[in-house]
């Protein structure tokens, strides 16, 4: 089994987190896992995006032609990445700031609204990674909590509390 | 033991501290700015120098003088960057000095961008700057590799007092992977280097120099560069196999473009097309002898050369074999990369 996952919005979306928070934990349950971040001349508001591929063989390429599953957080991105994804492919889409248009199977849900309502808006990757999770299941919430501990500041458990409270909400969210 | 998700270029730089490296000097540059960025921030706490140099050339020039006075030395940058230090390479491989220099490739020529490509091989492998010299090259085609690789690199420069080169591209250096980080710091070969500069108090004074003015010293030097280059190219030839054995096409790639050619020919395995694939791993010495067995013992159909060049390694595959064998060559660059599906396109049309 291999899963190839395109996670893009913009920058200060925690695009990047998201993939590694992922990665971290696939590595943790002894998978082949490889992330590969947009490095290209971004700029802050700009776009951003990484590449995660998991799987239980050795892995090739870690750059993704056609993906099994994106995620897309902001609008300019559902532009950029729409054609990558494979026909059966899983979408999801934050709808707090993306319009419809998308493919109609696409599962929409208000990941910045979500998380405004938590009461901070940068845990909306947080959301996103949970129902994706609970759509694939590609690694256990156990471990990625335990990542998340492990990355979390030191004596700031407040920050540790909201995002697991993000990622328990995006779990529990019902198909848009 | 314990697996750490780093990139690339952090494995490299944490590679060359666990190697005894305590000298580093280098110019950012993308895509290898997370390789300085560990220096800076780890080097010093190992009991190391960090410089953050005034360009790219001083940088190497201070890699020479490092090396000079005993200690393992290197630098890092990408390809413009090292375009700049062939000058100082040149000097390091004319006064017989190990040191590493780590190359992540980007798109050429000229400032090109940042994208991957493989198009500095033939400048890698050939010398690159004045002079007929040699450094030895290495292409990691993992995370994993990345950091070992620092420490095969260092030995074999000290070995042969030789510049030793780690071949990379931006995919490389960026990604980040799984990797077990050995702590072998205490396990450093210690290679006596009665050459360097360490002070001649009591002793004769050693002379570091790439410089020859009486009649016939400088062949004479040259020759025996010659001889050790021969040596190296005999002793130190390393690749990667895969299903060799019955292969009838056999893809040749390195680094990261071997990731998607592995890949390709492990479908057409699975589609009963006998494929195979030889890795080099060192670029120089390229690995030949492997491939001048193959032609004769079993005479593949034909080997692919794949790579992220319009076409440089091919040279050296063609070379070897003399006309024994068909190559073909699939390649792209300025930041394309040859997809698993057109190898296997190509492969199938074969």
């Amino acid at each position: 089994m291999t899963e190839r996952i395109i996670i893009a919005g913009s920058g200060g979306q925690g695009i990047m987190l998201w993939g590694k928070i992922l990665a971290q934990a696939a590595m943790i349950e002894g998978k082949f896992v490889t992330w590969l971040p947009a490095y290209g001349a971004e700029v802050r508001g700009g776009t951003a995006h990484c590449m995660i591929v998991i799987s239980d063989e050795e892995i090739g390429s870690p750059y993704i032609d056609k993906t099994d599953t994106l995620i897309i957080m902001n609008q300019p991105s559902l532009a950029r990445f729409k054609s990558r994804l494979k026909d059966n492919g899983l979408l999801i889409i934050n709808s707090s700031i993306v319009e419809a248009g998308a493919k109609a199977k696409a599962k929409r849900y208000p990941f910045t609204d979500i998380a405004v309502e938590l009461g901070n808006v940068r845990v909306a990757n947080m959301v996103a990674l949970g129902s994706y999770l609970a759509k694939r299941k590609t690694v256990s919430l156990k471990n990625i909590l335990g990542v998340m501990k492990m990355m979390a500041p030191a004596g700031r458990d407040d920050i540790l509390k909201i995002n697991q409270k993000a990622l328990d909400t995006g779990v529990k969210l019902r198909n848009g | 033991m314990k697996k750490v998700l780093i990139s690339g270029n952090e494995a490299i730089a944490e590679g060359a501290i666990q190697a005894g490296c305590t000298f580093y000097a280098g110019y950012p540059i993308t895509p290898q700015n997370e390789l300085i960025a560990y220096m800076s921030s780890h080097l010093q706490d190992k009991g190391g120098v960090f410089i953050q140099a005034e360009s790219e050339i001083a940088a190497i020039n201070m890699v020479y003088g490092a090396s000079a006075a005993g200690v393992r030395a290197m630098t890092s940058s990408s390809s413009p960057g090292i375009s700049l230090k062939q000058e100082g390479i040149s000097y390091i491989a004319g006064a017989e000095l190990p040191a590493v220099i780590v190359n992540i490739m980007r798109a050429g020529p000229g400032l090109g961008n940042i994208w991957p490509a493989q198009s500095d091989y033939f400048q890698a492998t050939r010398g690159g700057g004045n002079g007929d010299y040699h450094c030895i090259v290495l292409a990691p085609a993992s995370v994993q590799e990345s950091f070992d690789f620092m420490r095969v690199a260092f030995d074999l420069a000290d070995k042969y007092r030789n510049p030793a080169m780690i071949l990379g591209d931006g995919m490389l250096g960026q990604m980040m992977e799984p990797v077990k980080i050995s702590n072998t710091r205490n396990k450093i070969s210690k290679i006596k280097k009665s050459w360097a500069l360490t002070g001649c108090k009591g002793r004769k004074p050693n002379i570091i120099k790439s410089f020859y003015m009486r009649e016939g010293d400088l062949e004479r030097f040259n020759l025996t560069l010659q001889k050790k280059y021969n040596q190296i190219q005999e002793k130190e030839q390393r690749f990667e196999g895969l299903f060799l054995d019955d292969a009838e096409v056999i893809l040749v790639a390195y680094g990261s473009m071997a990731r998607i050619a592995k890949s390709a020919v492990k479908f057409l395995r699975s589609k009963g097309k006998k494929s195979g694939l030889i890795r080099p791993i060192t670029l120089w010495p390229f690995p030949k002898d492997i491939f001048k067995r193959l032609a004769i013992s079993h005479k593949p159909l034909a080997f692919l050369v794949i790579e992220m060049s319009y076409g440089q390694m091919v040279e050296d595959v063609r070379l070897v074999l003399e006309g024994k064998a068909r190559v073909e060559f699939l390649g792209r660059s300025g930041g394309g990369i040859p997809t698993e599906d057109e190898i296997i396109k190509k492969v199938m049309r074969l």
